[in-house]
């Protein structure tokens, strides 16, 4: 879209992306999201492996446990796309039921991050045991974070359907929460692979 | 299009509070989501922080007066200049030139209003609580006194609250530019009027994007910072703690990742301004508009991939080392660029030397020097012996003060009458120029001979026999004189506001699309959004070329195009304002006492409560009543 400045004269070239303002300012949004989990990940790298005393990430992982609530992050993903969908074909009752069924497995996942977390703590590695276990905890805890954000905007906008107050022509908004939504999915597959599926290095 | 009214939607409920109506008074103000108020709120904001800033500068140049001086104790002179240079950068340059962009990028693409008005005035008013929340440390046991830079573990171990209040306070004003920062982007590329593609945009336009995207992508790099030393301090994680196998190294990567393209976000805006009041006051087109555009757009870039000169004494080896001074050479062409694109503007122009131009002259002429100096810390053995010396002060501050402030005085006094309607005095301002040139220079020149002569930084004190008590003294002398400056500022502000209005639109015989509308510009900005036929539009509406070159002036049409309040904006769709930003924002400071001091551990969710009424309140918020 950048034409020439010597270009004819004439008012009629394009000034705009066609996109909806709100889209455009959430895909930024996101962008600069990327860099806050890049600088996330980055330090776990840095940490990763077993650095300090005590219980290490490595010692307590359950991979399959992780894997299965893994699969149900990205199942929810699936169903966010149907709850859009639905909303588009101005269908309210698929809309809830779908915007629901995402809340829940993104329920499921944090509740299943809790008891990660706590099943941790009793093995004996909390966020101050070492270097490591605090990367581990701010690097997934931040995510966690950021799905329960998520989750509050669903079930607000369950809420909001619910009311009358999200019809077809809003559909503009189950998208822009889809969009963080898949966000948060894909930053996971990430996290899940860096933190949890790459064997961590010896100690230093 | 670039109406952003957003739709009617007259049967909808209310939300939780009736919205406000009020268009003068104090409420207006809180209220207000209009983008020239806001702009004006960050400005009056800033120049207040620039006193506040500029006092504890006095104070920090009375100590170093003279040996051993006994102004200001140890602890409080940490403190000083640590919240000077906090002040300076977060409170005063960033949200000056958020002053210009927020005011200026909806007059200068055409458009009406930004792309998120309401996200608008949560940007400043987190700002303004981030601001408030960090000095009202001095208040509550002692303001951070480890540097701007807050080097680990040195902050995270030292006692008291400050590192807990500079560690919130940026993440909160952080998130304030982060939002302020999407925001702006998406106005410009987005709500331009039509014609104005992205090369018909003013310079001054193409740096605020450029600046927007280096906020939305560096912000996020120190907040993980900020939250990993706020975490060992609060909860006892160990990410910067060597004891235990912490890196204090990965704090100086992440910060200043983030550290330099912020040296851009200060500077480029100046720049921008510079790019503006030059052509105009030469009466010539920018010389090389591209080059100047695309410069820009690299420093950008490269911005990014520079930090490590920061940690050149750091020991990251020769390798790192040396990549990073190619980086930061490279760094200083397209710099160079623009300052040659600048003397070409200058080159032959019908100069009129107005305190606007004089300011904009000045930053060009002082900011080489600072850049010069720049290109010596690029040199590694070079850079070993100025390392953390007084050298280096004298650089930042000739880019900086000399730079950016300059660049921004030539915006105040260049859009100080669009926006109040009368012109700020030349006599008084020109005596401001010569005082704060001079001032300038006396304060910041001799830094370099006391920098070389290995005086080091961040010292509150130094014994006589070391011989630097002249060149202090110098620079304490230089330091009155810009505060005598920043007086006649004040004075001159004061005068002129007391002269009838003027209300020119077009006092400078200006070239861009702002000057097309009235002085002050109604709230609508324009009544009919005007179509763009080529860069410098409104230029080429008052001139043509006769022959030979010379200007013709168009004779209908032209510098009085701005009569457009005949119909009072009716019809006009403005948003409407809106109580939940300020609410939303109030959340903001509460949940940071509550993470500073863990007794009060509920104000955190007291805050959040606040934050989220504030937001549902705001997604709930009926377009109008």
């Amino acid at each position: 879209m950048a034409q020439a400045v010597h270009e004819a004269h004439g008012a009629d070239h394009e000034t705009s992306t066609g996109l909806p303002n709100v889209k455009l300012g959430m895909w930024l949004f996101l962008a600069s999201e990327c860099l806050l989990f890049g600088a996330l990940i980055s330090t776990y790298v840095l940490y990763r492996g077993s650095i300090g005393e005590g219980v290490h990430p490595i010692d307590v992982f359950d991979i399959a446990y992780t894997s299965i609530s893994s699969f149900v992050l990205l199942a929810s993903s699936l169903t966010m796309v149907l709850a859009l969908s639905a909303i588009q074909r101005g269908d309210q009752v698929r809309l809830r039921l779908w915007l629901m069924t995402t809340a829940m497995l993104g329920m499921v996942f944090v509740g299943g991050q809790v008891y990660e977390f706590t099943s941790f703590i009793r093995e004996g590695m909390t966020i101050k045991t070492n270097v490591t276990s605090g990367a581990f905890y701010t690097l997934t805890g931040f995510h966690g974070a950021h799905v329960t954000v998520g989750i509050l905007m669903l079930l607000s906008l369950v809420v909001l359907s619910g009311l009358g107050r999200l019809g077809q022509e809003r559909s503009q908004v189950v998208e822009l929460v889809g969009l963080y939504w898949h966000f948060v999915d894909i930053v996971w597959i990430v996290i899940f692979t860096v933190v949890y599926l790459i064997p961590a290095g010896t100690a230093r | 299009m670039a109406s952003v009214s957003v739709p009617a939607e007259g049967a909808r409920p209310r939300g939780l509070l009736r919205r406000p109506t009020a268009t003068t008074g104090v409420w207006s103000w809180i209220t207000t989501v209009d983008h020239k108020r806001i702009g004006l709120l960050y400005g009056a904001t800033a120049l207040l922080f620039f006193l506040i800033g500029g006092t504890e500068a006095l104070f920090i140049r009375l100590q170093l007066a003279e040996p051993n001086g006994q102004v200001l104790s140890a602890d409080t002179y940490n403190q000083f200049f640590t919240m000077h240079g906090l002040t300076m950068i977060f409170f005063v340059v960033m949200p000056l030139s958020a002053a210009f962009f927020n005011y200026l990028i909806p007059l200068m693409i055409g458009a009406r209003d930004v792309a998120f008005p309401r996200l608008n005035a949560f940007s400043y008013w987190a700002f303004l609580a981030g601001g408030l929340f960090l000095y009202s440390s001095f208040f509550l046991g002692g303001a951070p006194n480890n540097g701007w830079f807050s080097y680990q573990p040195l902050a995270e171990t030292s006692a008291g609250n400050g590192a807990n209040f500079y560690a919130a306070g940026l993440i909160i004003t952080g998130l304030a530019s982060t939002v302020s920062a999407v925001n702006l982007a998406v106005t410009i590329i987005n709500m331009r009027a039509p014609g104005m593609t992205l090369f018909r945009m003013p310079v001054f336009i193409w740096m605020g994007l450029t600046v927007q995207l280096l906020l939305a992508f560096s912000l996020p790099i120190i907040t993980v910072a900020l939250f990993e030393m706020l975490f060992d301090k609060r909860f006892g994680t160990h990410f910067f703690d060597p004891k235990t196998g912490g890196d204090p190294v990965l704090w100086q990567h992440l910060f200043w990742l983030f550290g330099h393209p912020e040296v851009y976000v200060l500077i480029l805006p100046a720049m921008g301004i510079v790019s503006e009041v030059l052509p105009v006051f030469a009466r010539k087109p920018l010389f090389g508009y591209q080059f100047v555009v695309f410069a820009g757009i690299a420093i950008g870039f490269i911005g990014f991939g520079v930090w490590v000169h920061h940690m050149f004494a750091v020991g990251l080896g020769p390798v790192a080392n040396t990549a990073f001074a190619v980086s930061t050479m490279i760094i200083a062409v397209p710099t160079g660029i623009k300052i040659f694109n600048w003397m070409g503007t200058l080159w032959r122009g019908d100069l009129r030397f107005t305190t606007a131009m004089m300011f904009a002259i000045g930053f060009v002429g002082l900011f080489v020097i600072g850049g010069l100096s720049g290109v010596t810390h690029a040199v590694v053995p070079s850079d070993f012996q100025q390392t953390d010396t007084y050298y280096i002060v004298a650089h930042f501050h000739y880019v900086l003060f000399a730079g950016a402030i300059f660049g921004l005085f030539a915006g105040l006094y260049y859009w100080w009458p669009k926006a109040f309607g009368r012109r700020l005095s030349e006599g008084w301002g020109k005596a401001h120029f010569w005082l704060m040139f001079v001032g300038a220079n006396l304060t910041f020149g001799p830094m370099h001979m006391l920098g070389l002569q290995g005086m080091p930084r961040r010292i509150y004190t130094y014994p006589a026999r070391l011989g630097l008590g002249f060149w202090n003294l110098v620079a304490t002398i230089g330091a009155f004189t810009i505060a005598l400056s920043v007086l006649v500022f004040l004075a001159n502000v004061i005068v002129t506001s007391r002269k009838a209005a003027q209300h020119e639109a077009d006092p400078w015989d200006g070239r861009t699309l702002e000057w097309t509308t009235s002085s002050p510009p109604p709230p609508y900005n324009f009544e009919e959004i005007p179509a763009v036929h080529s860069l410098d539009d409104h230029w080429h509406r008052k001139y043509a070329e006769g022959k030979g070159g010379t200007l013709v002036p168009v004779p209908a049409g032209g510098a009085d195009h701005h009569a457009e309040a005949q119909s009072g904006g009716h019809g006009i769709h403005l948003p409407g304002p809106s109580y939940y930003p300020i609410v939303a924002s109030i959340g903001l400071p509460i949940i940071g006492y509550g993470v500073v001091y863990p007794k009060l551990w509920w104000l955190a969710i007291a805050g959040a409560v606040v934050l989220l009424v504030g937001l549902y309140g705001w997604a709930l918020e009926p377009s109008a009543e």
